[in-house]
């Protein structure tokens, strides 16, 4: 290991909490998000105890609201859409560009202050009993009718929102204005292109999600009339305000986790990618074609049947750019030299479970299907298959895969694959039988079931204990790691790109100078390696 | 003002700020005073096409848009091209309900 | 693209690590605010639909609403926010030739305009609250389900009053019941109107406290033609609150003003 990196070059509480360094700023939102990671997997784990029983002799229908919407917005808002930009795309994105930090690291550092008080106002809502709304917060039963502290935990979304505006705003300048001399778009490696897309989403989708429960917040604090149709408003018009952020919302979960499949995956084929311009325009499609799709979300809300139409249309359009990854990656491996590390392991549970959940997609958007699958365990189990088998499983390979770099050591190999194997069986195990419930027409968001579904959902929640042992064992071994782990030195899976050109940790600077780039991104193969497998 | 070479350093005069300012200020006593004739469907019309113009002057010339870089004229046409994604695609919910006959 | 090539003002004290020379902070910088003003125009773009959504399904109470605020203070005012704009731009302009006192008059003569814009706002909110238009009944006197508060013994809201009188002069028949549904409707106006309004004096009070530390720095003498990026940044921002202006003006006070009259 280096003698001077970015962990050991200044010490002390202050030189953390006001660090502009783009790299400890990623490790702060690490240790951010992991906290609530595990806040919502409890919400998880007490949502499965509670439907082992088709009664619901665990919790009253009250409680359990509380439970699967605390679970949602403490999930989705504080851990997925952070996850992998904030993290990984925070620590890698300067380096990969090939400069010494962000545009504006000061913003950066708000940003994550922004998501800590977010946060916290979510913790004070939970104190306070959770809320009961779900994660969608429909008015106008959220506006007028629950008694819970909604308006405490919108104010958290908000702010958090904010949080990953400035996010974003910081990628897309820095990719647009400090790559370093000869890193053209062209040679960007695929990871960078995933979060600019997903930055382009950031900026554009999250103020509206901010106005809109700003109304609501009036709405339910002053008792106006904007979305409750006893005072003349218009709950179709939340419903095409709120999913307008929170459909391009899941490409934002979604996109950086593909950015970091493209990276794993060729370095573990010692390929370069295949169709690289056909993966770095379809990040920059789905980021686009994301926002043009938001209805099929509310097809039997009431909206009209030509506009169900064209919304069901485009449906089918946002998925062509997913496959298009899917095969190109594929077509990666086809003919490579494939290592099954860790990272690899997770990579090729990504393909095949994020195929799944994005097919299931499509079952969803056909106008007619959704009319008997909408709110049922169909939809949560498709998005489960794309949120947990696609993105959480993308985000443990990247934290696998850059582990060395970002902390110099390397995390047990054996534990590793096994904690993978351990998740990828407990995932499916907890969610495939979702989706017979759903075709069966078991209902979301009910504390009770009839008494028929009661095995499959046994099933469910015992490949949720499952699941839980694998997500437990990557913080026990990454822990470990941090003292007994092995010396990475600087590249360990013999990968290329610019943050393998540096040594693992990064010095605070990221270079000892700035590099100038001649190669092609992906350029395995063009001399003698040994290919490295622990 | 010497060492910077690149186009996107002019910015326009005191002399031409006045010009937009007059520009502006007739626009905003023609929105005003348009209001009082009746023109029936066009009076939004013209008022927002007037509003439009306006706009666009503060952003070329008082935002220095006409001598920045191509990327900041692709950035503003995304704003309002996104902005008009959620008018009209949100819009074309409401005005394709079919009504049931009274 | 990013340059290393050096310039006279590379130790420019105002030059940050991050960045190679002057020229790609200002460019970063710029880029920067204006991916910003993006987002101010999604979340303002959120009240702009909804606005207009509610617009088409209640045009006489939004006729009716329109037509009870001043047009009068709002055309002022318009007229105040763009000479506002054109002392911004010449307060850049100033820091762009280097000329200090230039950037500090001007500086304070948009912070007056600014202001003025609020008082004349303030004034306007007041004569809601003392009509009874505040939508909600939280508020102050609250909006009775009458629309606005009652101005003769019949009970009826000052707004449907208003209505049935114009009715009158257009040789219509209007029954008080059907006033009073469309003045009550007119609450749903009055939230935009305030919700749009206050978003945007809400900025416009960012607005004036960003004034402030420019003006501050301004006559520490920080800005000069090598460096004057915070002031052409504030500018951006001042611009953008003068265009969401400039189209609530119309949206907002000239709702079919030709068949009333001001």
């Amino acid at each position: 290991m280096p003698a001077k990196h970015y962990l050991n070059d200044n010490y002390g509480i202050r030189s953390w909490l006001l660090t502009k360094d783009h790299k400890r700023i990623a490790i702060l939102y690490l240790l951010s998000i992991t906290v609530f990671f595990f806040i919502g997997g409890l919400f998880a784990a007490l949502i499965r105890l509670h439907l082992l029983t088709p009664n619901g002799e665990l919790f009253q229908a009250d409680t359990y609201n509380r439970l699967f919407t605390m679970h949602g917005v403490n999930m989705i808002f504080f851990f997925l859409i952070p996850s992998v930009p904030a993290v990984i795309g925070n620590f890698l994105v300067p380096i990969m560009v090939g400069t010494k930090d962000l545009a504006f690291p000061k913003i950066n550092l708000l940003s994550w202050y922004l998501y800590i008080i977010g946060a916290t106002f979510s913790i004070i809502a939970m104190l306070k009993g959770g809320v009961d709304t779900g994660w969608t917060f429909y008015a106008p039963l959220s506006s007028g009718y629950v008694k819970s502290p909604v308006i405490t935990l919108a104010v958290g979304v908000i702010i958090a929102g904010f949080s990953s505006i400035f996010t974003g705003l910081n990628f897309i300048v820095t990719v647009h204005r400090m790559r370093a001399p000869g890193m053209s778009w062209g040679r960007l490696p695929l990871f960078v292109w995933a979060n600019y897309a997903t930055s382009l989403i950031m900026i554009l989708g999250t103020p509206v999600i901010a106005i809109t429960l700003i109304l609501l917040a009036l709405e339910r604090g002053f008792h106006i009339g904007i979305f409750d149709p006893k005072l003349g408003g218009d709950p179709v018009l939340f419903q095409h305000m709120f999913w307008f952020y929170s459909h391009p919302a899941v490409y934002i979960m979604i996109l950086p986790g593909m950015g970091v499949i493209s990276e794993i995956v060729t370095c573990f084929s010692r390929k370069r990618a295949f169709g690289y311009t056909f993966i770095a325009f379809s990040s920059i499609a789905i980021a686009v074609f994301g926002f043009l799709v938001w209805a099929h979300h509310m097809f039997v809300a009431g909206i009209s049947v030509y506009s169900a139409l064209v919304f069901s249309l485009l449906s089918y359009a946002v998925a062509i750019p997913s496959a298009v990854k899917v095969f190109n990656w594929t077509a990666t491996m086809y003919k490579g030299s494939v290592q099954m590390s860790t990272p690899m392991l997770y990579a090729m549970a990504f393909i095949g479970l994020f195929t799944i959940g994005g097919l299931t997609g499509l079952f969803l958007a056909a106008l007619g299907l959704d009319i008997h699958i909408h709110d049922t365990y169909f939809v949560v189990a498709h998005f489960h298959y794309v949120m947990v088998g696609g993105m959480v499983t993308a985000y443990l390979g990247g934290l696998h895969f850059w582990w060395p770099k970002m902390t110099g050591r390397m995390y047990p190999e054996a534990p590793a694959k096994l904690a993978a194997l351990v998740t990828f069986i407990g995932f499916n195990l907890t969610f495939f039988p979702q989706f017979i419930l759903g075709y069966m027409g078991m209902p979301r968001r009910y504390a009770v079931y009839p008494p028929e579904f009661q095995v499959l959902n046994v099933l469910s929640s015992a490949g949720a204990s499952v699941l839980a042992v694998g997500f437990l064992l990557p913080l026990l071994y990454f822990l470990w790691s941090l003292k007994y782990g092995e010396i990475a030195g600087d590249n360990p899976w013999k990968a290329t790109g610019l943050e393998w050109e540096t040594t693992s940790p990064p010095p605070t600077h990221n270079f000892h100078e700035i590099p100038v780039v001649t190669k092609e991104p992906y350029a395995y193969g063009e001399e003698e390696e040994v290919p490295v497998v622990h | 003002m010497a060492q910077h070479s690149e186009q996107e350093h002019k910015h326009p005069t005191p002399g031409l700020y006045l010009i937009i300012l007059t520009a502006l200020v007739i626009g905003t006593c023609a929105t005003w005073a348009i209001a009082f004739v009746d023109l029936g469907i066009f009076n939004p019309v013209v008022a927002l096409t007037i509003a439009v113009t306006k706009a666009t002057l503060v952003i070329l010339f008082f935002m220095h848009v006409f001598y920045s870089s191509k990327l900041t004229k692709i950035t503003i046409t995304a704003g309002f091209f996104w902005l008009m994604i959620m008018i009209t695609m949100s819009l074309s919910d409401y005005l394709t309900r079919t009504f049931l006959p009274q | 693209m990013s340059t290393s090539q050096t310039t006279t003002t590379d130790h420019h004290p105002a030059l940050a690590h991050q960045f190679d020379s002057m020229e790609q902070q200002q460019d970063a910088s710029t880029f920067g605010m204006w991916v910003f003003l993006l987002t101010e125009i999604m979340m303002f773009g959120g009240l702009f639909t909804a606005y207009l959504i509610y617009r088409i399904k209640y045009y006489p109470a939004f006729v009716a609403g329109s037509t009870s605020i001043s047009v009068s203070w709002g055309f002022a005012n318009t007229l105040v926010l763009i000479a506002s704009s054109f002392t911004m731009a010449m307060a850049v302009w100033s820091a762009q030739t280097g000329r200090r006192k230039g950037q500090i008059w001007f500086l304070i003569g948009t912070m007056i305009l600014g202001s003025a814009f609020l008082g004349v706002k303030a004034k306007e909110y007041y004569d809601k609250w003392d009509e009874c238009h505040i939508p909600g009944h939280i508020i102050g006197k609250g909006f009775n389900t009458w629309g606005g508060c009652s101005a003769n013994d019949k009970n009826l809201g000052n707004i449907a009053q208003e209505i049935i009188e114009r009715a009158e002069k257009d040789h219509q028949e209007m029954s008080p019941v059907a006033a009073q549904q469309t003045a009550q409707q007119t609450e749903i106006f009055f939230s935009f109107y305030f919700a749009m309004t206050g978003l945007h004096a809400f900025h416009m009070i960012i607005g004036l406290g960003l004034l402030t530390w420019l003006l501050l720095r301004a006559r520490r003498g920080e800005f000069s033609s090598a460096y004057y990026t915070p002031v052409e940044l504030g500018g951006l921002y001042w611009h953008f609150v003068d265009i969401v202006w400039i189209f609530l003006f119309p949206l907002l006070y000239l709702i079919s003003r030709h068949a009333h009259g001001i």
